[in-house]
């Protein structure tokens, strides 16, 4: 009964990384990423008991705190770095 | 009664799929950041939940159901706060939101 749920998740995780590939601007990319690590909690809680090994837990619960804290490090980044979204030719910018 | 659980927790976990499956359509198919930022809130609130209650319900009174509450409260108190973060991030950059979706006669 677990093959359901693994399925969902994983079709949901590639359609996460086609939007990732194609988002216009770099927070279309962020959202992609957080939404894939949240599936990606989901999918090790569902295959922890799938092959019935429940140590995976212990790494849903970490994946799910770095997670967090990756996605406010990209934020942050982009917010307060030096960071174009959407200008390939901006990149020939002469640097500060 | 351990029919009774089984069936309950396939329910929750079909229906956590389902839901996590609509959110991933969603993210694809939205226009702007905002629609696909409001698709994947889906899938971050009502498909985790389910799918984490299904599994709760198979574990029973274990070691493995505490790590599993644990894990909902982790994702569901770090959720809103990375979506706070990146609409915030949105915006300020210059992302405007359409409000309009086509043009007025």
């Amino acid at each position: 009964m677990f093959y359901v749920a693994t399925v969902a998740i994983l079709i949901t995780m590639a359609l996460a990384v086609i939007r990732a590939l194609l988002g216009p601007t770099v927070y279309d990319r962020v959202l992609a990423v957080n939404m894939f690590g949240t599936k990606t909690v989901l999918l090790l809680a569902v295959i922890a008991f799938l092959y019935g090994r429940p140590d995976f837990l212990d790494l849903a619960l970490t994946y799910a705190l770095i997670n967090f804290i990756g996605v406010l490090a990209v934020l942050s980044f982009c917010q307060s770095g030096d960071h174009e979204p959407e200008a390939k030719d901006q990149s020939k910018k002469a640097q500060p | 009664m351990a029919l009774l659980l089984d069936v309950v927790s396939w329910i929750l976990l079909s229906a956590g799929g389902a839901f996590v499956f609509i959110g991933g359509v969603g993210i694809l198919r939205m226009p702007t950041i905002y629609t696909r930022m409001h698709a994947a809130s889906v899938t971050d609130t009502m498909g985790t939940l389910l799918i984490l209650l299904g599994i709760m319900l198979q574990a029973g009174l274990t070691l493995a159901t505490v790590k599993l509450a644990a894990i909902v409260v982790f994702l569901l108190l770090t959720g809103p706060t990375a979506s706070y973060a990146l609409a915030n991030a949105a915006l300020l950059s210059g992302v405007r939101p359409e409000l309009t979706t086509r043009e007025p006669d």
